[in-house]
């Protein structure tokens, strides 16, 4: 893997002519953990869609450009808030799946490593049918990082996860994707406050950065800071809606 | 118990007709009841099971090649946005002239013997196979296709990978559709001109006023059509499954 950019997006996006989002100026720090945050529609997915070359509803002016200048799109992996699994293959055929597209062999020893990481060795010959949505997801994470790109697209990624779930894969993640550079987008102020080392929240007037808790990440759900700066962030928003 | 309350039907039908029959002693040749095409059609068993053979052949084929260029059709206009412009309008539009009109057309190319008779099987068929499964090609969750660009996959293993497993329960939709009508195509081509098939049998049969044979003959078509949709069911019941596997 090649090392891990900064990504700096600048620029106003439109829809039929009516302004999505006003100019602004978004950096998302090499190697670290950036959560983009926002009410749902204010165009927080297609922010994520831009930077990861994929047709949007919008109109973009402006540029995306990496810290070392090289093209973005083929560093990237992309990880939606539906896990994107395609249900008649089996979990191993879904974590190779780049491999399997782009008509490369697939490396037999890190699909075993990583199914080992996210848990799921025992499964890796089930269809997703029959796994659990925790386990679904962390299919669609060993996948994300199969393809072992310096950049990190996620689209709400946890969404759809129970509580105590999603604290897990939120910190099986962060452990994982140690050193990329990771775009979380999220509406969920918690997720925010816990996995940012870079918060920024998103709404009609702009972009917003946040100061980010001390503690490392992934905080602890119990880390006073981090649950302040939760609450803070929550208000943030309800003041911009 | 599908099945089951299908056979009460079935035996139901049968004692009415044969009610019918008796109580207005129709004769026979306007109405024969279901004891004498019974009797008929086991005294007549081989010339039937000779012509039944023929016309199953027909349509096996035909369901062969007609789903088999139904669905290099449909990858063809799934892959190309100018096929679908130019020759998916010609498609439909070939689709409102009555396939039926062709039949003596292709009798005098093909002649009397079978290829006229796969040919109009191959003709009705082609349509709703290819339909189908070009509209299932065509409805590849966006999410996927997503996910595939951000891997830089090709536009060939998309297809194979992702956009053809994903529109396998439509092709299984056109192909039992196309079951349903395949033995339609055969019969009709046979009534145009043949020697050979239940069809024709039943055209003999009616000339010559035996009406137990022709509806000896009808009720091996149905019979056989609805074995052949039955089979279709089994074989592309998984294709259908595939999808909904997701919990
Ligand atoms: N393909 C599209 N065509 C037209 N409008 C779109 C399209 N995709 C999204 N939009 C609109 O753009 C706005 C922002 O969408 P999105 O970026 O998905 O928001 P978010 O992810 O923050 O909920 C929404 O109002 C949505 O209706
Ligand atoms: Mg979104």
């Amino acid at each position: 893997m090649s090392p891990a950019p900064g990504i700096t997006l600048a620029g106003r996006a439109s829809i039929d002519g009516a302004p999505l989002f006003a100019p602004l100026g978004l950096t998302l720090p090499a190697g670290r953990w950036t959560c983009l945050l926002g009410g749902s529609g204010v165009g927080k997915s297609t922010v994520l869609r831009l930077i990861c070359g994929l047709p949007t509803g919008a109109r973009f002016d402006g540029t995306i450009t990496a810290t070392d200048a090289a093209p973005i799109p083929d560093r990237v992996a992309y990880m939606a808030q539906d896990d994107l699994l395609l249900p008649w293959a089996s979990v191993c055929d879904n974590i190779r799946l780049g491999a399997r597209l782009r008509g490369q062999p697939a490396d037999a020893d890190r699909l075993a490593h990583i199914l080992g990481r996210v848990g799921l060795s025992d499964h890796a010959h089930k269809k997703p049918g029959a796994l659990s949505g925790g386990q679904r997801q962390r299919v669609a994470l060993a996948r994300t990082l199969m393809e072992d790109k310096p950049i990190i697209l996620l689209d709400e990624p946890f969404s759809a996860l129970d509580a105590q779930t999603r604290a897990a894969m939120q910190e099986l993640a962060v452990e994982l994707l140690r050193g990329r550079t990771v775009l979380v987008v999220t509406h969920d102020p918690g997720e925010a406050a816990r996995l940012g080392h870079a918060i920024l929240v998103l709404t009609a007037g702009g972009v917003t950065p946040c100061p980010p808790p001390a503690a490392a990440i992934p905080r602890p759900v119990d880390d006073l800071e981090t649950l302040q700066c939760q609450a803070a962030l929550l208000r943030q928003l309800r003041d911009a809606a | 118990m599908k099945y089951a309350s299908g056979l009460v039907a079935v035996g139901f039908a049968l004692v009415l007709w044969q009610g019918i029959v008796t109580l207005t002693g129709l004769p026979k040749f306007i109405l024969p009841g279901p004891l004498l095409v019974a009797e008929t059609w086991w005294t007549n068993r081989l010339l039937i099971a000779e012509h039944t053979l023929i016309t199953a052949m027909e349509v096996l084929i035909g369901l062969g090649i007609g789903t088999a260029l139904g669905i290099a059709s449909a990858i063809y206009l799934a892959s190309s946005r100018i096929g679908r412009l130019v020759i998916q309008p010609v498609l439909v539009f070939t689709q409102a002239l009555p396939v039926f009109a062709l039949a003596p057309i292709l009798t005098l190319w093909l002649g009397f013997g079978l290829g006229s008779k796969i040919a109009m099987a191959v003709l009705i068929i082609y349509f709703p196979v290819t339909s189908s499964f070009c509209d299932g090609l065509m409805r590849t969750p966006q999410g996927l296709l997503d996910l595939s660009q951000t891997m830089q996959a090709g536009r060939w293993r998309t297809l194979w990978l992702i956009r053809i497993p994903a529109a396998l329960p439509s092709l299984g939709s056109g192909i039992r559709l196309a079951a349903v009508y395949a033995p339609i195509g055969a019969v009709i081509g046979e009534w145009v001109g043949a020697s050979r098939g239940l069809g024709y049998l039943m055209l003999l049969a009616n000339g010559r006023a035996k009406t137990d044979l022709m509806f000896a003959a009808m009720l091996t078509l149905g019979v056989f059509a609805v074995l052949l949709h039955l089979l279709v069911h089994l074989a592309t019941r998984h294709l259908g499954a595939s999808l909904e596997e997701r919990g």
